[in-house]
């Protein structure tokens, strides 16, 4: 099957090995370390790390339309707001009468705003299954319709990208309005539980934290999955030759639309997941900035890689809590120049670096992997 | 989305609601049929009252000066350049003006461009591989397997194209001849019932020109070849009927002795490399 393929490749084997060794080491040094040794993992850190694995799986999802499609969007950023705003309002409609205007139903920004009743498109977010389902569907949703519009007026190159940071501006500049209700540039905060998970408690942050490396090993399955598909190869060929790969009979605006719509709602995921460990989401999710930034990530990391994204949101939110801790102002300064310097002398990332070493490693330890002895796809 | 497609294409009614597609209908005369097309860029005509008639199996030479029109001529059989007027029919039943580039590609027409291009980031195996005449949809696509039988075939055209011991490499590091070979090689994989060649020789050997007009003589019959090329000793070897293109029209059509003794072609074309 095109999911399970992946499996028996080495450089996934690798992957998800060390994701999950990293995550069982985390979780062990947490839980077994004491407080005033110096391998203990405090409950801060493993949400900050549960935060680097929601920007990883962000990355991926950027990597899957860019690196392999051609897609430089510049506002992923928007579908992960999408996805967290989801969540946050799942989270919000928890608090139920602990707000401190103890209204049972309204959240305190309507009780504020002097609103009478809930807007009907905070219907149903009480219910789980709904807002995880909302997660993946609004991101999606906007994926579809916007793809649709783009692609299929075969808007590509700088220009899509102008048009994605023009969406992820429009929605931020919306969702500023109190009037939108969503808590305008406030957001959404004081959540309180997760499925009944007290979420201050360090056992639930541990949870969040080992969830979201499972959405991340999950969703890099998800598009590896597709990478090594026919379909992935396609989304190549439609990236390098366009006009080649329509003469062929593919359908270039749908293999678009698809691969667009699923990294959507991947990164809809990494926003849900995202959202309770920083305990707020607000319009700043969605300012095209952000959207760049996840681009530098993945430039970094290397692209058309997958695991390199991963790598690279982890590396560079790792240095930026650093350095905004040392010196704040000079941040966007040094991620700038780090891009150049990258650009420049690394034009395939830090992914390119380890490819060029251990080159022949990347195949599938199963040469059989491609042939039809699987019976059924 | 593919409803919402149907939806909005409105020649159509839903596909599953017609009845199955038939190949093409040659039964009543030529496999290509233009009539009367006029394409205009910016108010320079590059077609002008074309007309142009391919049998069913037949292999025609299109040759004609630089800008004559030839390579907009496939732009617009191929559903890449609407043209101002006129009509295009594939067979009897399919108006070819009414169809983009992948209902065109998978009714049976094949094309190689003039400018020889592959996926250079994939192997000359999975080029191959794409070009394959199956279900082009996303979802079998995304579950597409190799099976046997597609390995076979694409054995076969490796052979063919003389690419077997390069099948695993990158096309992009391939020569331009076996770019051009690769090219030729995926015309076949899609075994397309009308194959339009746009200069498959520039930048081949001696013997590679030999072996491309081995090969495209023994395609005709079965399929039908269109070869747009201006290596005269190479349509020479292959030609059985010359149509020269020039400004946009037909200047002469007939056997190569025919058109290069008409004085015209003599004055515009030929004229100039002799
Ligand atoms: N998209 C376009 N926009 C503007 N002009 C075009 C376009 N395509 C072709 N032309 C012009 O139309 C004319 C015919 O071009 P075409 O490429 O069909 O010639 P050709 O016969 O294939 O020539 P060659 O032998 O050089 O390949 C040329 O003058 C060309 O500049
Ligand atoms: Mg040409």
């Amino acid at each position: 099957m095109w999911l399970t393929r992946p499996l028996r490749e080495r450089s996934t084997q690798l992957f998800l090995g060390v994701l999950f060794a990293a995550l069982a080491v985390v979780t062990l040094l947490h839980l077994t370390m004491p407080e005033d040794s110096p391998f203990y993992v405090s409950s801060f850190t493993v949400t900050l790390m549960g935060k680097y694995l929601c920007y990883a799986l962000l990355a991926v999802a950027v990597d899957l339309v860019w690196g392999y499609l051609g897609i430089l969007s510049l506002g992923h950023g928007a579908f992960f707001a999408l996805g967290g705003y989801a969540m946050g309002m799942y989270l919000m409609r928890q608090i139920g009468d602990r707000g401190t205007y103890g209204d049972p139903i309204l959240p305190d920004f309507m009780v504020f705003l002097n609103w009478q009743e809930l807007p009907w498109f905070w219907h149903g977010f009480d219910m789980a299954w709904f807002a995880f389902l909302m997660v993946i569907l609004a991101p999606g949703l906007l994926a579809l319709v916007f793809g649709f519009l783009a692609f299929r007026s075969r808007v590509t190159g700088v220009y899509l990208s102008i048009i994605t940071q023009a969406l992820t501006f429009a929605l931020m500049l919306a969702f500023f309005r109190n009037e939108m209700g969503f808590g305008g540039n406030n957001g959404l905060t004081d959540f309180r539980d997760l499925l009944g998970f007290n979420l201050r408690t360090d056992a639930t942050r541990l949870g969040l934290f080992i969830a979201s490396g499972i959405a991340l090993a999950i969703g890099y399955l998800i598009c590896r999955g597709i990478v090594t598909s026919k379909l992935g190869r396609v989304s190549v060929a439609c990236r390098d030759a366009e006009a080649r790969a329509r003469f062929l009979g593919y359908r270039v605006e749908r293999v678009q639309l698809f691969v667009f719509v699923v990294s959507a709602m991947i990164a809809g995921v990494a926003g849900a997941l995202y959202v309770p460990q920083v305990g707020i989401i607000n319009p700043s999710e969605f300012s095209p900035i952000f959207s760049i930034e996840i681009v530098v990530w993945v430039a970094l990391g290397g692209r058309a890689t997958l695991y390199g994204a991963v790598i690279g949101a982890i590396l560079v939110n790792y240095a930026k809590t650093v350095f905004t801790g040392v010196m704040p102002d000079a941040w966007l300064f040094l991620l700038g120049g780090l891009f150049v310097l990258v650009t420049v002398f690394l034009p395939r990332g830090i992914a390119g670096l380890l490819a060029s070493r251990r080159k022949k490693q990347d195949e599938p330890t199963d040469t059989d992997s491609d042939t039809g002895k699987e019976a059924t796809a | 989305m593919s409803l919402f497609e149907e939806f909005a294409n409105r020649d159509r009614v839903f596909e599953f609601l017609t009845p199955v597609e038939s190949p093409v209908d040659v039964r009543h005369g030529p496999i290509l049929y233009l009539e009367d097309v006029n394409v205009s860029f910016d108010g320079f005509k590059a077609i002008n009252n074309l007309n142009l008639t391919i049998d069913d199996g037949e292999l025609r030479c299109i040759i004609g000066p630089n800008g004559a029109g030839k390579t907009t001529m496939m732009d617009i059989i191929t559903g890449k350049t609407a043209p101002d007027t006129g009509s295009v029919w594939f067979g009897s039943r399919h108006n070819l003006l009414r169809m983009n580039e992948p209902e065109i590609a998978s009714l049976g027409i094949g094309r190689k461009f003039q400018k020889p291009t592959v996926f250079e980031a994939l192997t000359v195996f999975e080029n191959l591989e794409l070009a394959m005449a199956t279900d082009k949809r996303i979802i079998p696509t995304l579950r597409a397997i190799m099976r046997p039988e597609y390995r076979e075939r694409i054995d076969e055209v490796l052979e063919t194209i003389g690419l077997k011991d390069l099948r695993d490499n990158l096309a992009g590091i391939l020569s331009h001849g076996q770019k051009q070979w690769l090219e030729i090689g995926m015309l076949l994989m899609q075994k397309p019932r009308l194959l339009l060649v746009d200069e498959p020789v520039a930048g081949m050997t001696e013997q590679e020109m030999e072996r491309t007009a081995e090969l495209l003589t023994s395609l005709a019959g079965k399929q039908s070849v269109v070869v747009v090329e201006h290596d005269m000793g190479f349509v020479r070897s292959i030609a059985r009927k010359v149509t020269v293109l020039h400004q946009g029209s037909v200047l002469a059509e007939g056997s190569m002795d025919q058109v290069s003794n008409d004085p015209e072609v003599i004055k515009v074309y030929l004229g100039e490399e002799a």
